[in-house]
């Protein structure tokens, strides 16, 4: 039985579509809202804004994060800022250039309807999130400021210092604060959700293990909304936060939730590099960087001189060199092959020759020690804290890291999965950044799902459910998916086997990093396809978890995690392995042109979903063809 | 950033709280830290500790911890005395351990304050702080309501002074720091953060009785300007925005009893 994929993308010109579908969609009347209950899985920039929209709205709102505060959620590391065609620059920014921005960006592999209608609601969010205290940096005359950022010619990024993701967070969490006093929100604290409770094919619950004291539980609702992030710790090594993790979208999809392009992953140009085995995440250097930074290796193989030793004949800008048009400022994915190539090379610096210098002395220069503080000095600071090193007078060393997934659970229009009644947003989901992300976009993109999409979308699902009937917690399908959770917590701490939870998850980060990362080959997954299930296998013969279900372990909220990754990488090799093409983040070596990606729009000018057929048993792989009628289908250039 | 910076790995002793549950009593435990990287962070170092524990098969040392960029506000213990160890500004998941030396006895404690109930080990209960942003920590604007972004101008000083004061990242820190046990440096974050911007003003004095109120609740201590949480404090969230708060909170409690008069003499 093969899923339908159906986007539901409104009729209409592109720019009238959401317009449209606004007015087309029922409504729940304002005394009937307070009777549905829905359930929001997660508190970062989607999940927070999402929640106190509906309970604003009068829906009775559930929200759920596993650290001890809504205010953790990792939207807060985002550190450069949030794209919106405000056009209060007058440098020719526009709806239809952001738009267009990025589908390129995404090398053509997003929905153009969905595209368009994140550009449409940037605007609105930062006059939300000003209205809400968002402290963004201004110019003198009380004007908000922009800075540029990579794959745009426009300066359409709006900031607060190096924390803008702190700040917008920040403005959601306050948000679900005053709700959660008004006694509109419950607020479910280090609480995890472990599994998705699906009765007559639609999504009526959750099953939750708190944190503190263990005790599992099963909370029912009329919808459910997961915004419970993306899955970049699959690589163990990445800039995400330690705690974010897949198991949410992994269990929704084992209970029917279709997954759109796993093996879209970005690489970060511009992080600090590892400096040894005990390395427990990586850190991110703003791409913010990049505007002021210039990205150079020696021209000579083996060349170990201080780098201030090295004059410019004898050094390599070659960003520069390669993409003379936007140079330092390319897109994520070509800055991070371009990395590794030169490494690959022979010409890396520092550590085991994996780095590249991201070198401020022409900054300094031009515009003084004093503005290049101002602009990037908290980064500065944490460089060195974690160096040991001064950027304002060595220059930084950086090196690609896993930062985001495009990838995620399959949504319409209307930001629904393939299950009825389950609500994908913010980084969760698959819909918007196609194939690659551009800076600044996912913090637009959460808040644009949770402030200004959902509010309408789901009122329109639970108009047209209404009649729904109750679901009961004595109905086979919730007890039996809650004794499955219990079932797999009691088996992962009865395996007591010889090896710990993390030294596995990091043999795992590193098949996936060598032949799932920044260039793929078939030869390589394959190899991979046979080394995950054998380590899988290990796993759940020789893990060993201490402690008991019935308090506060970490190592088992993590071994749980771990075995959900231990799926997944391989559902990511696996697509990876079908898409026989290099696009975006997704970089295939034996499909290239002159060292540049090569895209096959004639055979792959879709979005892969695959859907779960059993435990052992192949997965399907559904397509859903992506139609271009708004921008011509071309080659991306950036030189 | 000081330490030995001789990029030799360190044997260190650590002395660690460990407590089995909120209501268990708790003990210090000594355990040995072996072939230390100064380039290691503090917890990256916990994480090789607790790696040999759970080979070991005993439990391993539980702490809060999240990004380990700094900016979550989940990590933080008293190192040695210290809330968040012995460098300034910095979070306990960027503190390295450079800034130690070989042969150091290292002591490990969770934040002790009384509104921070311990729960396990390391980590503590640090709900009350989301209790106090609910009493007033926001600006009452629902989605939707918004007018352009720039329709109101700000002028720039005042966007940065509220930027140094958002920069707060929760983490409790001055709570710990303080001898008092007080969250004044907290609450006054927020209550500067919106009370320099235009969109804060209409709720502000509102917000200062509420928050303030709220922190008296939950048995926080009252603020004798000690000054330990400036110091404490890994975003350098300075102390004149107590004062700030003080100021709020006595025109808003003379504006209060003003206005219950006027209604008291209708």
């Amino acid at each position: 039985m093969a899923i339908d994929l159906n986007a539901k993308v409104p009729s209409g010109p592109l720019a009238q579509k959401w317009d449209t579908h606004r007015f087309e969609m029922k409504l729940v009347n304002p005394a009937n809202k307070r009777k549905y209950k829905v359930l929001v899985v997660g508190s970062g920039l989607a999940g927070a804004s999402a929640a106190a929209s509906l309970a604003e709205l009068g829906y009775q709102v559930n929200c759920y994060c596993f650290q001890d505060s809504p205010r953790r959620a990792h939207s807060i590391a985002a550190q450069g800022g949030i794209n919106a065609a405000k056009n209060y620059q007058n440098d020719g920014d526009s709806i239809w250039r952001l738009f267009y921005d990025t589908i390129k960006g995404g090398d053509f592999r997003a929905r153009e309807a969905n595209v368009y209608r994140l550009a449409q609601i940037s605007v609105n969010i930062i006059d939300q999130c000003v209205a809400q205290g968002v402290p963004f940096a201004r110019e003198y005359g009380g004007t908000l400021s922009n800075r540029s950022f990579g794959g745009a010619q426009v300066s359409r990024t709006f900031y607060a210092r190096g924390q803008t993701g702190q700040q917008l967070l920040l403005g959601a969490y306050q948000a679900l604060e005053k709700e959660i006093a008004k006694g509109t929100v419950r607020m479910f604290p280090r609480t995890e959700m472990l599994d998705l409770v699906v009765v007559d094919g639609r999504a009526r619950g959750i099953v939750v293990r708190d944190l503190v004291t263990g005790a599992i539980d099963t909370h029912l609702a009329d919808a459910v909304l997961l915004a419970t992030g993306g899955y970049g710790n699959v690589f163990y090594l990445s800039t995400n936060a330690k705690g974010s993790n897949a198991t949410a979208i992994w269990r929704a999809h084992k209970r029917g939730a279709a997954f759109a392009n796993p093996c879209y992953t970005q690489i970060h140009p511009t992080c600090i590099p590892q400096s040894g085995e005990y390395q427990s995440k990586l850190t991110l250097m703003s791409e913010s960087l990049r505007n002021d930074g210039r990205v150079w290796v020696p021209k000579a193989k083996g060349d170990t001189r201080a780098p201030d030793q090295i004059p410019d004949a004898e050094r390599d800008y070659y960003l520069e060199r390669k993409y003379p048009s936007y140079g330092n400022l390319s897109p994520r994915d070509i800055a991070s092959r371009a990395a590794k190539e030169v490494c690959d090379e022979g010409r890396g610096v520092g550590p085991g020759g994996l780095g590249v210098y991201l070198d401020f002395r022409d900054a300094i220069q031009r515009v003084g020690k004093d503005k290049v503080e101002e602009r990037y000095g908290n980064l500065f600071e944490m460089y060195q804290r974690i160096t040991d090193e001064d950027p304002y007078r060595v220059p930084m060393r950086i090196y690609p890291a896993v930062h985001y997934t495009m990838g995620g659970l399959w949504v319409d229009y209307n930001l629904m999965s393939t299950i009825p009644g389950l609500f994908v947003l913010g980084e969760a989901n698959f819909s918007d950044h196609g194939a690659n992300r551009l800076g600044a976009s996912a913090l637009m993109q959460g808040l644009a799902d949770g402030y200004f999409v959902i509010p309408y979308t789901l009122g329109d699902y639970l108009a047209r459910s209404a009649g729904m009937a109750p679901v009961k917690a004595d109905v086979p399908e919730v007890k039996a998916t809650e004794a499955e959770v219990r079932a797999h917590n009691d088996r992962l701490l009865g395996i007591k086997g010889k090896r710990t939870v993390s030294s596995i998850h990091r043999e795992l980060g590193k098949v996936m990093w060598d032949k799932c990362g920044m260039a793929r080959e078939k030869s390589g997954l394959e190899s991979a396809l046979g080394s995950i299930p054998a380590l899988r296998e290990e796993f759940w013969r020789n893990v060993t978890v201490p402690g008991s279900g019935v308090e506060l372990n970490q190592s088992l909220e993590h071994a749980g995690r771990t075995a959900d990754f231990l799926e997944l990488g391989e559902l990511m090799c696996r697509d990876a392995l079908h898409r026989e093409e290099s696009c975006g983040g997704h970089f295939r070596v034996e499909h290239q042109e002159a060292g540049e990606a090569k895209r096959d729009d004639a055979r792959f000018c879709y979005v892969g979903a695959w859907e779960y057929t059993g435990a052992g048993k192949a997965p399907a792989l559904v397509k859903e063809p992506l139609a271009f009628e708004n921008v011509h289908l071309a080659t991306r250039s950036y030189k | 950033m000081g330490g030995t910076g001789s990029g030799k790995p360190m044997n260190l002793t650590l002395h660690v709280w460990r407590q089995a549950g909120p209501g268990a009593a708790g003990a210090m435990r000594t355990y040995a830290a072996t072939d230390v990287s100064p380039d290691m962070s503090f917890l990256e170092m916990l994480d090789v500790v607790n790696e040999g524990l759970v080979a070991r098969g005993e439990p391993p040392i539980a702490f809060d911890h999240d990004c380990r960029e700094g900016i979550c506000g989940s990590c933080g213990m008293m190192i040695n005395g210290q809330a968040h160890g012995p460098w300034k500004a910095t979070t306990t998941c960027q503190l390295h351990m450079r800034a130690f030396s070989d042969g150091d006895e290292i002591v490990v404690e969770p934040w002790r304050a009384a509104p921070f109930p311990v729960i396990k080990d390391l980590v503590v209960d640090r709900a009350a702080f989301d209790r106090i942003i609910q009493a007033g920590g926001y600006v009452s604007v629902n989605t939707g309501n918004a007018v352009d972004g720039n329709a109101v101008p700000v002028p720039k000083t005042d966007a940065d002074a509220a930027m140094d004061a958002a920069a707060c990242i929760g983490c409790g820190a001055c709570v710990a720091a303080c001898p008092n046990g007080s969250a004044s440096l907290f609450t006054a974050a927020k209550i500067t953060h919106l009370g320099h911007l235009p969109q804060g003003q209409p709720e502000r004095h509102r917000r200062a009785l509420r928050m303030v109120t709220q922190m008296d609740l939950e048995h926080f201590g009252g603020c004798s300007l000690f000054g330990e949480c400036q110091q404490a404090c890994p975003k350098e969230i300075s102390i004149d925005a107590i004062s700030r708060m003080n100021r709020d909170f006595v025109v808003a409690s003379v504006m209060q009893a003003e206005e219950r008069q006027v209604a008291g003499a209708g």
